[in-house]
Order: structure tokens, then sequence, then C-alpha cells
């Protein structure tokens, strides 16, 4: 049995969450081959093969694979299919785009989002908003999954696996790159963060997270937001947690202003330890809260930057 | 333009669900339904299209129980000119689903399908692009803005970065995000307009697809529960906890 993980990247920098696909790919067992796509992406590849428990790295490097286009990506991945019983993605952005494109040209059902390996087709994964966990049992030739990273700890990075180049399928012509708008931030990205501090609707304004970066900056914790202060424009999108934004699994996770919708606590409450400062000693945050403090925001983050 | 656009009757997401006691699956019997709430950003999407100028009818589709001709009705109270309904298990997979919306392509063949990028029951996240690989065309999810400008479409995408820009070449699927735009709600003059535009039925069977299920649900558990917490007096005794009890700062 061999499994290829399909590795995340911007083409710039190289996604750690493939880290932890690639502990859900060891845990089936087999071969891990990771494969990345992309142009001009030797330094990516090279880092790929850092990780423990590789045995190949591919690489398919041409200018139409550059920018992540699924079109291009998804025959690369579908040309080499065969080779392999599972194909394994982080359910990130990048991999919620490609994988289901790969699924259909191949004629196999696909498993998103896995939070645990049963057996090597057996998985469980949440649905729902995570208000429910379903084991799903695939008998496909090839198995097309999405890993959810908070729920596997990503592998080391100290081997050497071997770099071996993978053919190009072509430009579709159906999509082409125009730009991005990337968040820049000094502070650890959120899905990785040990500590998160997250801003809600409370907040009143975007210009109000600047108390949560200070307290952020003492904690050296990524700053989040819930969907309410997104849609509010408070904080970019990127800082979304919850159903659809980013799923968050940090040691400490601090919710100041938020209430606790459903689709918010489905991105934060495998939080080892969870936080929650708000006014209202009834908003459903408290009732996932390990420490839940009933103060206006605005008295008690300032307090608690001076107390840090 | 004809713009087609796929809805999904599930779970009103204000409703907290409760998974059945033989753990079969999640308790739907006497629950709220409701369209999909990406999917209504879909269909206001594909409304705002039209009242540009630049679509001429807007086709709302959807696979699942006859009550999924509900759903269809309330896409059609925003606006949306008919209805097509495909009698199927509330259970259809992803990759069924874009099956059968093929089939409905093709003999549509809209210029456009605008769908959800996911739906909030089963989180799958996988047939809008699944429909795109089946057709060969482009696609784009994620959308947070949409710009038709003759054979190409400007997308703005959500990305775990940030923003990302792309022309996709039409025709295509486009898988919208939250913030797209808001969905409007249906006036009482258009509902009761809504009771008197067509809904055509299809079957799996006339559209020739299987729809055998590939998965097998083994089962249906509630998530492990989080211990009961406390309510701590002051930001000191919060920091005192985080540093001593919870050991965490």
């Amino acid at each position: 049995m061999a499994i290829l993980v399909l590795c995340d990247h911007d083409g710039a920098a190289y996604g750690s969450a493939t880290l932890n696909a690639i502990a859900a790919a060891a845990q089936i067992g087999g071969d891990v081959d990771v494969l990345v796509a992309g142009h001009n992406v030797g330094d990516i590849a090279a880092q790929a093969a850092k990780a423990d428990g590789v045995a190949r790295v591919l690489c398919a490097d041409s200018a139409e694979l550059a920018n992540g286009l699924a079109e291009n990506i998804a025959p690369v991945i579908l040309a080499i299919a065969d080779n392999y019983s599972h194909i394994l993605a982080p359910a990130t952005t990048y991999g919620k785009n490609i994988m289901p494109r790969v699924a259909a040209l191949k004629d196999v059902a696909q498993i998103s989002d896995i939070i645990e390996v049963i057996d090597a087709s057996t998985f469980k994964r949440p649905i729902y908003a995570g208000n429910a966990i379903a084991t799903v049992k695939s008998d496909e030739a090839v198995k097309l999954i999405t890993v959810r990273s908070t729920s596997f700890e990503a592998v080391g990075e100290t081997g050497s696996a071997a770099i071996e180049s993978a053919s190009a399928a072509g430009d579709a012509g159906l999509s082409s790159f125009v730009k991005s708008e990337l968040s820049s931030s000094e502070r650890p990205e959120l899905t990785s963060a040990g500590i998160v501090v997250s801003g809600g609707r409370g907040m009143q304004d975007g210009s109000n997270f600047t108390m949560l970066e200070g307290v952020a900056d003492k904690l050296g914790a990524a700053v989040g937001a819930s969907r309410a202060a997104v849609d509010a424009g408070f904080v970019p999108n990127d800082y979304q947690v919850g159903q659809t934004g980013k799923v968050v699994a940090p040691d400490l996770y601090i919710a100041v202003g938020i209430s606790g919708a459903i689709q918010h606590l489905a991105g934060m409450k495998d939080s080892k330890v969870i936080v929650a400062i708000n006014k209202d000693d009834e908003a459903p945050i408290f009732q996932v809260a390990d420490y839940g403090l009933v103060a206006d925001l605005f008295d008690a983050v300032p307090e608690l930057d001076k107390a840090l | 333009m004809k713009i087609l656009v796929p809805v999904k009757r599930v779970i009103d997401y204000n409703v907290k669900v409760r998974v059945k006691a033989d753990e079969s699956g999640v308790e739907l019997a006497n629950v709220k339904m409701a369209m999909n709430p990406f999917d209504e950003i879909a269909v206001e999407q594909a409304l705002l299209l039209k009242e540009a100028g630049q679509a001429d009818e807007v086709v709302l589709v959807s696979v699942g129980p006859t009550q999924s001709q509900e759903t269809i009705r309330t896409g059609l109270a925003m606006g949306a000119d008919r209805g097509i309904h495909i009698e199927a298990s509330h259970d259809t997979e992803p990759l069924a689903i874009a099956k059968l919306l093929k089939e409905v392509v093709t003999r549509e063949e809209p210029g456009l399908v605008l769908c959800g990028k996911q739906a909030i029951d089963d989180d799958s996240n996988q047939t809008g692009q699944m429909l795109s690989a089946l057709l060969g065309w482009s696609q784009a999810t994620f959308a947070s803005g949409v710009e038709i400008a003759g054979d190409k479409a400007n997308i703005v995408r959500e990305v775990d970065g940030g923003l990302e820009h792309i022309t996709v070449s039409m025709p295509t699927v486009i898988s919208v995000d939250l913030r797209l735009n808001e969905p409007r709600y249906a006036s009482l003059p258009n509902i009761m307009k809504a009771k008197k535009k067509p809904i055509d039925s299809l079957s799996v069977e006339e559209l020739g697809v299987d729809t055998a299920s590939r998965l097998a649900v083994l089962k249906v558990e509630e998530p492990a529960a989080r211990a009961a917490g406390i309510k701590v007096g002051s930001v000191d005794e919060l920091v005192e906890k985080l540093k001593n009890e919870a050991k965490v700062i």
C-alpha cells in the first residue's frame, strides 16, 4: 500500500498543514510519497523532503502549476492516482479546492475533513459543524481524503527523502491567476498557534482589535475573530474561526466579546483550555469555557494586558 | 444567459442537532428545515446578475426528498424563475449529486452554475468542484466577489492567507462564500407569486445516474462533551488560574 500526500503551499511558503496530513498517512500505514505541484518549487520540495516518514517527494514543476489552479493540478494527481491506495491533502482552502476535482475525474467518493483514522478504510469526520461525528467506511480502490490539521500532530522534520520529478499535464486553459492579497503578520499562524486570542462583535470596531493584539503579543499568540467580526469588516476574512473558516485547537483560546454561536464553537471547541470574556453572563460561549469572566471587555482586556 | 443554482434542504442553522439514540444518524423528524445558507447566497448572486441585465433566467435545482420542493419555493419567492426537483434520498452523496447536476446542465445549457461552497449538514465542500470537473469547466471556489465580463468571470476568492483574484473562462461553476452578498428576504407578494411558478420533476432513472452510496456510514455519535468550567471573579483570578491551575501561560 502506498499513500500520496498533496503538499499545500502558495508558491513561496510551504504549508505546515502538510505535516499533519503526513501524520494521518502514517497512521493509515504504508509508504508515503508527497507531491509538490507548482512552479520553481525546488525549495518547497526540499522542505517537504525533510518531513519524517516520507519515502519520496514527487515534484511537478511547470509554469501552469503556479498559483494552485485546480484545473491544472488535478490532472497531475490523476495521472499517478493508480499507484496509490490513498491520496490525502490537508483540508485547507488549497486542498479543498483541488481534491474534489480529482475525486470526480477518478469517479470515487471523497471523505472530507477526517479527524481520526480507525483503519485503512474507516475514518471519523465531523458533520453538522462538529455537533455529530460520523464513522465512514470506504471501499473505493483509491481513497481520496482531506485531513483536519488540528486532529493530527505534525510529524517532525528530520528526514531526507529522495526528490523525483513528476510530469505536468499542460495548461487546461480554463482559468488564470491574477493576484493575491495576503495578510501579513509577525504573529504565529492561526491554525498552528499555541495560543489564540479572538474577538467578536463585542469589539465594536476594527480599531479596538489593537487591544487584543497587545495581549496576543505578550502571549506569543495569534489573533482570530468570529464571523460577526469579519462580516462587520473589523478584520480580514483570514481571521475567521468557525465551521466555514479556520479550525483551531490551541492550548489556550481566549474568546473576547464572542457570544458563541454553534458555527463559531465548531472552529475552536477542541482547544485545550478555553477562556471567555463577555458581559452577557447568558452567552453560550460560557458553556464551553473552562474559565469564564463576566465583564465588560473594554475594562477586562486592558487589565489583562497589564496583568501579563 | 441562464444561471442554474443548486439548492439543498438542510436542518436550519439555528437548530441544535440531536444524534439518534441508535447512532444511525441525526434526528430529522419534526426539525425545522431551511435552505442551506450558502445556497441562499448563490441564489441572491444569481438574482443580482439578472437584475444587472447579465442573466435572463434563474433556474433552481434541488436533489432530495419531496419536501425539497419547499426549498425550491423559498428561492422562487426570492425571485428565481422556475425550479427542477429531482427526487432522491437525503443522503445522496456529493459525487452522485454532481452527476445528476451534470445531466441537468446538459439539458438546460446554463452559462453559469452558482452554488454554495458547502452544505452545513454534511460539511463536505465537494459538489461544485465535482460538477465543474465532470463538465470539464473552470471552477471558482469560495467566491467573495463575482464579476462577469463577456466570456470571462473575474473572481475574488477567500483563501487561508487572505484573498486571491482569478479569472475563469465561461461557462463556469462558482461556489460562493459568506461575504459575497446578503441574501434578501422574500416579500409577501413574491411569496404569493412563487406559488404559481413552475417546478418540474425529474427522476434519477430518467437522468440515468447511478446514485448508490459509495461510502458506508457505520455510526453517527455525539462529540465528546467538554467538562463544565467555572466563572472567575476578576482578571487577576483568571491570570492566576491560567498560570497555576491550567498552566498554559
